[in-house]
């Protein structure tokens, strides 16, 4: 039996299961209890799980995230929600020197399995600060694991394995897919392991590699390229760190070109460090340079103008075709 | 120079000097006393001592052999055993007073100079010196003994232990009138941390959801070269009324005091009645850690004062004067901080160096395929080498 979910109901419908599941898995927050965040995803959980497990936080993200390790520590599993991605450098430190770190100092005497939910991307037309693409910091830190859903069923079943994790997981959520598709969700499917990477179109001339937002910009591009002939194979990461690189590989082989799509920025971005292990891995098999499409790297602009500043269908189809024209 | 609070605000309300007073170079007249540096007992209103005199021989012992594992590693840095060491001297009173306050189910979260807490704790002093010896970054195990691994980053642990409270009320372990499961946490940290963000926030979180947790602060007068004046206008402890839980300002060098005020104030939190602010008022008698040179910055007139106040020596006057201890009981904390020196010594040479591809243990609760395939590249490499040492 399946249910036509959205995105934000699929992820409400995950921490609904993950805390009857397990009474020591805890939500807290700015405004996830009566209000139901500001996206709705922690909606009548509250009601239905009460105030000491679905917890309004003061409005302090380091307190958040500072307490959660304290709530670790005690032998919880705090899911924290980061109100909006740029709201989550507040707690840079307590994320980058305490949570990502406690494992490893401790010599695995201590776990921190904490989920830190963030809404992340833009193209919502929202103020400045909240159409953030921070992964690639947190990437860049030994000791998280980042993850990236892109769609409402893998939002169900990603958020349920990411809080079964022992080991600390940012959990990025494209906030402009929340209430977008429906999918039908099987609730009695084995999903895929939470660290694998999926291929999600199959094609012979080229690997488009993409996550989160981008997976859906990335499929429109493959539809649109088909139209004209090139078959496109589309991966969605869904696992930012570690990376699962043995499906991109492979495709990388028989393809032989790459383009990947991000709405973060290309400097120093996670489509830099795919070009440079296709690059050492697949270096016979590429027909042309791997090729980035991102965010520039300016600031975030002005909403009015953002759909000129993220990547969007036609410029994954301009690197598509520079790529095939190499 | 001592900087004074800001002077009249005609229209905003009394001037700082009219409200707190001048500047308390003694810890001011709110200071709890219960044991003068003359050695004499005297009476607080509020605090009083409860145990008996073995209770304060089991103190003065403890401050010799702390003031031992403190001296003993600051001279095996000088040695060069250790690469830096965070010396404790002259808050030996504050810490041993605020750790043998603790029931074993209390917990603690250490700055990194906790070494007195430590040592009540049951933690081998040895242990102590891997992260500074730089064979690890703390070796005990936090839940033997209830006693949080050091935290360098200021007042990061301060959130950590006012969340470890939250889960001790969802725990049902506050509260319930048993005082073998009623629990609380402790928060150490110091005056420089007292402007962190995190701190402030910590007292925010305690305060909205009345967490068990007391906030203990060593206000040794120094953040490294800056003094109290940089840190705060007001006496510490009584920023604790702005965020709506009591304060109190203890003679941080008489362990009768600290002991009796951190009980009190472990008890309010046990019952379930919330958070208080310690500040313990005390003095680094040495400098930040081996690498700092306090001659650099404050007058040696300020250390000299501060010895005539020195947490020992004012606890065997009381012994001796009262004739509760005799020199044979003097001699043999000494022969046993002597012991435990040598000890020391010998441990922390003998401790090992870590493996190489130890490097690749614990960064997660198991090995990526993609650390594993660095670890494999990097045991190749370093087997590559005549006389490998991997």
């Amino acid at each position: 039996m399946t249910t036509k979910i959205t995105l934000a109901k699929g992820l409400n419908m995950g921490l609904r299961k993950a805390m009857e599941d397990d009474p020591k898995v805890l939500l807290m927050g700015e405004d996830v209890g009566k209000l139901g965040g500001v996206f709705r995803i922690t909606d009548g959980l509250q009601k239905d799980f009460g105030e000491d497990r679905v917890i309004d936080s003061p409005l302090a993200e380091s307190g958040i995230v500072g307490t959660a390790v304290g709530l670790a520590l005690r032998g919880y599993r705090p899911v924290v929600e980061i109100q909006f991605d740029g709201f989550v450098y507040p707690a840079y430190d307590q994320i980058v020197c305490q949570v990502a770190k406690m494992t490893f100092r401790s010599q695995g005497k201590i776990r921190m399995p904490m989920v830190i939910r963030i809404p992340f991307g833009g193209g919502i037309g929202a103020v400045e600060h909240h159409s953030e693409s921070p992964e690639a910091q947190f990437a860049h830190t030994p000791g998280l694991k980042v993850v990236a859903c892109s769609n409402p069923v893998d939002g169900y079943w990603m958020i349920q394995q990411a809080i079964a994790a022992d080991d600390p997981v940012i959990f990025l959520e494209p906030k402009r897919q929340y209430h977008a598709d429906k999918a039908d969700l099987d609730e009695s499917a084995t999903p895929d392991p939470l660290f694998s990477s999926r291929v999600v179109r199959r094609g012979g001339d080229l690997t488009v590699l993409a996550y989160g937002p981008t997976v859906k910009t990335a499929m429109a591009a493959a539809e649109a390229a088909a139209g004209e002939g090139k078959s496109l194979e589309v991966i969605d990461l869904r696992t930012l760190s570690p990376l699962d690189m043995a499906p991109v590989y492979e495709s990388v082989r028989r393809t032989g070109r790459v383009v990947t799509v991000h709405e973060a920025h290309v400097n120093l971005g996670l489509g830099a460090e795919l070009s440079a292990r296709i690059t050492e891995q697949c270096f016979y098999s590429l027909e042309a340079p791997v090729l980035r499409v991102g965010a520039f790297d300016t600031p975030y602009p002005a909403s009015r103008i953002e759909e000129d500043y993220l990547p969007d269908l036609d410029r994954v189809l301009d690197a598509v075709d520079r790529s095939l024209e190499f | 120079m001592t900087q004074q609070p800001a002077g009249g605000n005609p229209g905003f309300g009394p001037d700082l000097v009219e409200v707190f007073g001048p500047s308390q170079q003694d810890g001011g007249p709110e200071l709890v006393q219960l044991l003068t540096p003359e050695g004499e007992r005297v009476e607080h209103p509020d605090f009083s001592f409860d145990l008996g005199d073995d209770a304060i021989l089991g103190f003065y012992r403890d401050m010799v052999l702390t003031r031992r594992i403190d001296t003993e590693a600051t001279a095996l840095q000088r040695h060069g055993e250790l690469g830096i060491w965070a010396q404790l001297l002259g808050q030996e009173a504050a810490q041993i007073g605020a750790g043998r306050a603790l029931r074993p189910q209390d917990y603690v979260f250490p700055t990194y100079r906790e070494h007195g807490v430590a040592w009540c704790r049951g933690v081998d002093p040895l242990d102590l010196l891997g992260l500074f010896r730089g064979v690890d970054q703390g070796s005990w195990d936090p839940k033997a003994n209830n006693f949080g691994l050091y935290t360098i980053v200021i007042g990061a642990q301060t959130l950590h232990a006012t969340g470890y409270a939250m889960g001790m009320q969802r725990d049902g372990v506050v509260g319930t009138g048993d005082p073998d499961r009623d629990a609380a946490v402790v928060a150490h940290f110091g005056d420089g941390a007292s402007s962190q963000g995190d701190v402030n926030e910590s007292f925010i979180f305690a305060a909205s959801y009345n967490a068990p947790v007391v906030f203990f602060c060593q206000n040794n007068q120094w953040a490294i070269s800056e003094p109290i004046e940089r840190q705060t206008r007001i006496p510490l402890y009584q920023r604790a009324l702005g965020f709506g839980f009591p304060g109190v300002r203890v003679d941080g060098n008489d362990v009768l005091a600290t002991y009796a005020v951190t009980q009190a104030a472990l008890q309010r939190a046990r019952e379930g009645q919330g958070p208080t602010l310690v500040e313990a008022y005390t003095y680094r008698m040495g400098a930040h850690t081996t690498t700092d040179d306090p001659t650099r910055y404050r007058l040696s007139d300020d250390l000299e004062r501060w010895k005539l106040k020195d947490p020992i020596a004012r606890v065997e006057a009381y012994l001796r004067r009262n004739g509760i201890a005799d020199d044979d009981f003097f001699a043999g904390v000494q022969q046993e901080a002597a012991d435990l020196g040598v000890r020391l010594r010998e441990g922390c040479k003998a401790l090992p160096d870590p493996a190489p591809l130890s490097i690749f243990d614990h960064v997660y609760t198991e090995l990526t395929e993609e650390l594993a395939a660095q670890r494999d590249t990097f045991a190749a490499y370093l087997e590559s080498f005549e006389g490998a040492r991997a």
